[in-house]
């Protein structure tokens, strides 16, 4: 009873930041659709929305495993690769649907189905990878991105060097950002959760995780497939988005971007990941000119980051609405108390540590 | 092309990813760090080569050991500007390998900017011909490249074991702390081992362009993976298990070229990593060493 009690404000303060939260999500997606049928948006910046939604799921997913859990993964864009060809041959070969309500269920359908293919990749390489302590997850993700993208290749009904074709563009921005969102959440709460905390601690000290009883390898396995996962529908999403996808596009240095992103925003900080992969994606679009030079400052800031601030931009912290509004207040309150002392002509209060000790001896 | 021809062409490229998975295990054996950026020091090697074969037009020796020399330099320097702040402070392993990573496409859009993405031809310098052995002619540039390898893993294995640096760097690796105390100067123990592992980066990158004369900037990623993929198979952090593993993987990946399709022989690389971590996680030659906490 007693623990409710203290627990309720706690939850209150919780209930109010989901609720903004929800209310902001809301209040984008009716803002940028009253802009489109404005003609605000045209359809050059309507793509570039879709692409940032679609790092945003990509950039989320991949700091699931390398922000919270901590392990290095090198070939995101192989399971986005996987996802996104899953999805484009089922909407093309399946034969339901791909008008009306029919076809959002075809497109739903094909979504989840690339992403559990991706998923079911993942637990291949995962299970030898993650059973073991060290480094391995990142050398074997690194192979898989490069062997995916030769396979595509030289199969046949992956239509091989030029793409594959066709592809219904069932990807509206709607659909886009209502995913996005949803990875979001669900990326955060599963953060929050027990299973989160158990990543976290693995995340930590493996071993001392290990020794207080979490199955290392089950949880490290869930945080991998569910990044896999949502890796794979957010290829879906591409794939209907773009119409032809060629091997080409999955290759290395897109898994680095991704990565890039990450470590940018802060690993293990899903806001800071939305918001860098919102400017590394609007970024390179404001500065064609430098193209050449992308990967080369990419590799830069990715030394730089790991030498200088290694936790990222945002650290572990994430940027909400109402702990802007708590800071908002602790600043005007500070701001207050400056004045006052200022009016009385006082001095600041000393934070001494030395000052107090003596006080309490006196 | 028989059998045995199929043998031979893979200990050719096994040597190469032998002497490349050295450079991984050494580094590996002391750091603890999967050094990204191995692979691409085979590509500067190369391309130091090219620079004082083909433009200086210096002679042969003169390109292997500048090549040798500007490798040490560059591995050492990324040890120095890239790696020792991380080490010392006792980073994340997480930091470490982007870092690694960082450094790799560094240097290969570098030298895309530099030498421009299009591949480079550099005409053989191996003597040609060939002799028989057992019903398959075997080309001189296939004989040296195998010799020199042979050799160079001897040299190596002296190096470690018989000299006064050899028994820093094993005790560094055994245990960095205690080496210090010791009085072992491990800061450029470790430099020493970048040193020497980018060096023979340098000599599987003139072995490389004697059996495949073309280099791009790209070159290094995939044979420094194979290399490391070979490091794990024979042991991570043992010399003769990099020997043996490399060539398993050649011999493996060539096999699958003839006999299979040559598509596929990449994945087969990665099939090979997949089943030793699953059944012999420490390797043909590895030692199993134990955690403590």
């Amino acid at each position: 009873m007693s623990k409710k009690n203290k627990l309720a404000p706690y939850m209150k303060k919780k209930l109010i930041s989901y609720l903004i939260n929800f209310l902001l999500v809301v209040a984008g997606f009716v803002v940028i659709n009253v802009l489109t049928t404005l003609g605000v948006i045209d359809r050059y910046i309507a793509g570039i929305l879709t692409m940032v939604c679609i790092n945003i799921i990509l950039a989320v997913s991949l700091n699931l495993v390398t922000g919270i859990l901590g392990q290095l993964v090198l070939g995101h864009a192989g399971f986005m690769a996987v996802g996104a060809y899953t999805a484009a041959l089922f909407t093309i070969h399946s034969g339901l649907p791909l008008e009306g309500f029919g076809g959002a269920i075809t497109f739903l359908l094909a979504l989840v189905l690339g992403g559990l293919v991706a998923a079911l990749f993942s637990v291949i390489i995962g299970i030898p990878a993650l059973r073991l302590k060290g480094d391995y997850l990142a050398i074997i993700t690194l192979g898989f991105g490069e062997i995916i993208r030769v396979l595509i290749l030289n199969l046949d009904f992956t239509g091989g060097a030029l793409g594959l074709r066709n592809i219904p563009g069932m990807t509206t921005f709607n659909w886009v950002y209502i995913l996005a969102a949803l990875t979001v959440y669900i990326i955060y709460s599963y953060m929050l959760s027990r299973h989160g905390r158990a990543v976290l601690a693995i995340r930590e000290d493996e071993i001392a995780a290990e020794a207080a009883g979490i199955h290392t390898t089950y949880y490290k396995m869930a945080a991998f497939v569910m990044a896999a996962f949502f890796a794979g529908v957010a290829g879906g999403l591409y794939a209907h988005y773009i119409g032809v996808i060629a091997p080409s596009k999955f290759n290395f240095n897109y898994s680095v971007e991704i990565l890039v992103m990450v470590v940018l925003g802060g690993m293990g900080s899903i806001t800071g990941s939305v918001i860098a992969a919102a400017v590394l994606t609007i970024l390179p679009e404001a500065l064609r000119a430098f193209s050449d030079y992308r990967m080369l400052l990419y590799s830069v800031v990715l030394i730089l980051m790991m030498l200088f601030r290694p936790g990222g931009l945002l650290g572990r912290s994430e940027l909400s609405i109402a702990g802007l509004g708590r800071w908002i207040k602790r600043m005007a309150q500070r701001f207050a108390a400056w004045l006052r002392r200022r009016k009385n002509g006082e001095k600041a209060p000393k934070k001494d540590k030395k000052s107090r000790k003596k006080g309490e001896v006196q | 092309m028989n059998f045995i021809t199929q043998i031979i062409n893979g200990l050719n490229a096994g040597s190469i990813y032998a002497l490349v998975a050295l450079g991984y295990s050494m580094v590996y054996g002391i750091v603890k760090l999967i050094n990204f950026a191995h692979g691409d020091i085979i590509m500067v090697g190369a391309y130091a080569v090219y620079v004082v074969l083909i433009m200086l037009k210096l002679p042969l020796w003169v390109s292997v050991l500048a090549s040798m020399a500007f490798c040490a330099l560059v591995g050492v320097l990324i040890e120095k500007l890239a790696y020792s702040r991380l080490l010392n402070a006792g980073a994340q392993r997480i930091s470490l390998l982007i870092t690694a990573i960082g450094v790799s496409i560094f240097l290969q859009n570098l030298f895309q900017l530099l030498f421009s993405s299009s591949a480079k031809s550099v005409p053989g310098f191996f003597p040609e011909g060939s002799v028989g052995f057992g019903g398959a002619s075997v080309g001189f540039g296939t004989i040296i490249t195998i010799a020199a390898t042979v050799l160079v893993m001897i040299l190596l294995q002296l190096l470690i074991n018989k000299t006064k640096t050899g028994k820093a760097m094993r005790a560094v690796s055994e245990d960095a702390g205690a080496a210090r105390l010791m009085g072992i100067n491990t800061e450029s123990t470790i430099a020493f081992t970048f040193a020497i592992g980018s060096a023979l980066a340098a000599v599987g990158a003139v072995l490389y362009m004697g059996s495949y004369p073309q280099i791009t900037p790209y070159m290094g990623s995939m044979l420094g993976l194979k290399a490391f993929v070979a490091a794990v198979l024979g042991g991570i952090g043992s010399v003769p298990g990099a020997m043996i593993g490399g060539l398993i993987m050649g011999v493996a990946e060539s096999l699958t070229k003839g006999y299979i399709s040559s598509n596929i022989s990449d994945a087969v690389v990665f099939g090979i990593l997949i089943v030793v971590l699953l059944f012999k996680p420490t390797g043909l030659m590895g030692k199993n060493v134990k955690e403590k906490v």
